[in-house]
């Protein structure tokens, strides 16, 4: 008998005596019914009490706020589908590094990067998690995990309360990514120590 | 490893591995006791983090709502297994994955070296996984000339240390800053001789000495929180990025998960990403959490393979009253709770789960007439802690009853000669059965008032009760028992039908 049918085997005499169990009772709030700036108000609450840097910026102030962000960086990369408004700040010759599915850059490429930008597909305000789910806007996982500074943009519209409501939003079968805040270890007592493997400096720009 | 189990009708399939003590928890409670540095360092981790759990968790208006579906989700699971292992494989398979069965940790081991052979690699990056820990991988992978390099902060130090985990969230907890320097500064080849114990520090020393591993490392292995059904997803939950540079970059991914990790749908995420945050770490929600299914062209690994391992879960499962301990999420809040651990810490308890959940879980995988494991069940004062910080809401303490009950029956099984134990607990029979018998035990208590002497201590009790004595001592019992006392302060008025020992013994019924 194959390990596969043995196993199952085992479950169905396992559960001879048929369990009986109630229907799942899901009581838990679905919504907050939190408006658009408390959401803003609680997201930016939560994300800098996990030590990432936030900015709430009007749609013309977004480009403005990457170019400052980006000030000391050399090279940076980015998703192919990001908005092209968002590089106006980025004079010649352009440091902005594409990464194309076509030719995408290689992990060495990625490491020699300053920085990464990108957007986000969805926000959870009570967390402080921003979702990434590889649209074009966003970028394969790897763009924003190797380069130690992430700057990551938020649409408001984007936001939403707690969890319920944002995976109604997403396609459980792309490759997603929650980040709440900055990498951390609480490994050595227990302690909070930001910044390990993944990027060490994670800037928020909420565009309102 | 399987057995055939007493006074069963059918062959269980038990666990094996690292499920099992090394020496009896008494024994190796005893010389972990007397390490006061291990003491001091657990009792101020598991405080900070009781501390932090009980902030986040007070903020959420639906808590126990959250745990109440989560409860009942896993009991759905497991009713519903078959049917959801199938759908898992379905759906794997389907987006390109592979998926393999382990009946056990030898067979899992195998299959996971097959499948880093076929690769031609010689070594991988591992994320923080219980299963693998479970099965013994890394000892198994280095026999066969594999290099497996922890890449968890915590597994990293007790990987470098030669050290067993105690923990299944914070493996190191039962080493202090000082230690890991000193760890670091002997075994991390390059590291800066100026290290000092600041943690930061300490962290960014394990960020430069596994950079290189993460970029060039073909191959990693991984375990996984939770494996959605429906859509054949999967959810490694983490803090460092170790986990998202291990399911990313490599070219092959291996992910080695015990059966019972299922859930039913991707919505069913809701309930249990807002449990095991609060419950493991004390955050609202963990830095990093990675979800694919199967293979996703142009991002992460191209070769993607689940091993589903057994390795005594089924065991479990056929117990009614112990299968629930198959829904731990491993949060891992049971054992920072848990009075029996902050003292002796997790090595005590020898398998990989230590703490209130090891001590029902690695009995009912390895089942109760396994020598190494069946003192176990008695490593809890039944204090109740741990299943109020249960997010998923398993009974421990009854199942702890449970399987000490099952323990009793499999010892009457082997022996001929009735125990101390027998004979303790047959005397404890008779002196509960009837208010009069107990007051005729009471009578023995200014005895035990004479046996403390002056300090009023009882150092050494005799026969079997003497091993609880050997590394505590216990409060001389009061002068008379609190029935006497009653008895003496409530002489019975002339209009009282009932005298006080009537009232005790009719309650008793009650
Ligand atoms: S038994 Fe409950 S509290 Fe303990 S680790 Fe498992 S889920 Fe957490």
């Amino acid at each position: 008998m194959s390990a596969r049918e043995e196993i199952l085997d085992r479950i169905r005499a396992a559960l001879s005596d048929q369990p009986a169990v109630p229907p799942v009772p899901r009581n838990y709030r679905q919504t907050t019914g939190l408006d658009a700036q408390a959401l803003v108000e609680l997201l930016v609450d939560r994300l800098v009490d996990y030590k990432a840097n936030v900015f709430v910026e009007e749609p013309d102030g977004v480009s403005g706020r990457i170019g400052e962000l980006l000030a000391g960086a050399g090279r940076f990369v980015i998703p192919p589908g990001l908005p092209v408004g968002w590089l106006a700040f980025d004079a010649e010759p352009a440091r902005a590094v594409v990464d194309h599915p076509d030719h995408p850059l290689t992990v060495g490429e990625l490491d020699a990067m300053d920085a990464v930008l990108t957007c986000s597909a969805v926000a959870v305000a009570e967390t402080g998690t921003i979702v990434l789910d590889g649209s074009a806007d966003q970028g394969r996982r790897a763009i924003s995990l190797v380069p130690d500074h992430h700057i990551c943009v938020v649409p408001v519209k984007s936001i939403v309360g707690i969890l319920p409501e944002a995976l109604q939003r997403l396609d459980g079968t792309r490759p997603l990514t929650l980040i709440s805040g900055p990498s951390a270890t609480s490994d050595i007592e227990l302690e909070r120590v930001e910044g390990v493997h993944g990027p060490r400096r994670l800037d928020v720009i909420i565009a309102v | 490893m399987s057995q055939i189990s007493l006074g069963m009708p059918r062959i269980a399939s038990y666990g094996s591995g690292n499920l099992f003590a090394t020496e009896s928890f008494p024994h190796a409670a005893h010389r972990d006791l007397d390490n006061a540095q291990l003491r001091a360092n657990l009792g101020h981790a598991t405080g900070t983090i009781r501390e932090k759990r009980l902030k986040v968790v007070a903020e959420l208006p639906d808590w126990e709502e959250l745990r109440e579906a989560g409860s009942v989700l896993k009991q759905q699971v497991m009713a519903d297994l078959p049917r959801l292992l199938v759908q898992l494989e379905e759906n794997v398979t389907q987006r390109g994955g592979t998926v393999h069965w382990a009946r056990d940790a030898q067979e899992a081991n195998e299959i996971v070296a097959g499948l880093i052979r076929a690769e031609g690699a010689t070594e991988v990056v591992k994320v923080k996984s219980m299963a693998t820990q479970e099965i013994g991988l890394n000892e198994y992978l280095e026999e066969q000339g594999i290099a497996a390099y922890e890449t968890d902060l915590a597994e990293l130090i007790v990987q470098l240390g030669h050290d067993k985990p105690s923990h299944i969230l914070v493996p190191a907890i039962h080493k202090n800053r000082t230690e890991i320097r000193d760890i670091f500064l002997a075994e991390m080849a390059g590291v800066d001789p100026e290290l000092t114990d600041d943690p930061r520090q300490l962290a960014m020393a394990a960020r430069a000495h596994l950079r290189r591993k993460f970029l060039s490392t073909k191959v990693a292995i991984s375990g996984a929180n939770f494996a959605i059904a429906d859509s054949g997803t999967l959810a490694v939950v983490e803090s460092e990025g170790n986990g998202r540079m291990c399911l990313t970059l490599p070219e092959t991914l291996i992910t080695v998960m015990g059966i019972e990790k299922l859930l039913p749908t991707f919505l069913d995420l809701e309930v249990f990403m807002a449990l095991l945050p609060r419950s493991s770490t004390g955050e609202r929600m963990n830095p990093y959490t990675s979800l694919w299914t199967g293979v996703t062209e142009g991002d992460g690994p191209q070769n993607f393979h689940l091993v589903l391992l057994d390795n005594g879960r089924t065991a479990a499962l056929a117990d009614e009253m112990g299968r629930s301990a198959l829904h731990c999420i491993r949060c891992s809040a049971c054992m920072n709770v848990c009075p029996v651990y902050e003292r002796t810490g997790g090595h005590a308890y020898g398998s990989t789960y230590p703490g209130p959940i090891g001590a029902i879980l690695s009995p009912l995988m390895t089942g109760i007439e396994a020598e190494e494991n069946n003192s176990l069940p008695y490593a809890s004062s039944l204090c109740g802690a741990c299943f109020d910080a249960c997010p998923v809401k398993i009974n421990i303490p009854e199942i702890l009853v449970h399987l000490r009950g099952k323990d009793v029956d499999a010892e009457h099984a082997k022996r001929k000669l009735p125990s101390q134990m027998d004979v303790g607990m047959a005397a404890a029979r008779v002196a509960f059965s009837s208010g009069r018998n107990l007051a005729l035990v009471e009578k023995g208590l200014p005895l035990g008032k004479l046996m403390a002497g002056p300090d009023q201590k009882i150092k050494r009790l005799p026969g079997m009760a003497g091993g609880w004595t050997q590394s505590r001592d216990i409060p001389a019992p009061p002068k008379q028992s609190f029935r006497a006392w009653w008895k003496k302060e409530h002489v019975p008025t002339p209009d009282t039908s009932q005298t006080p020992d009537a009232a005790a013994e009719s309650g008793e019924d009650g």
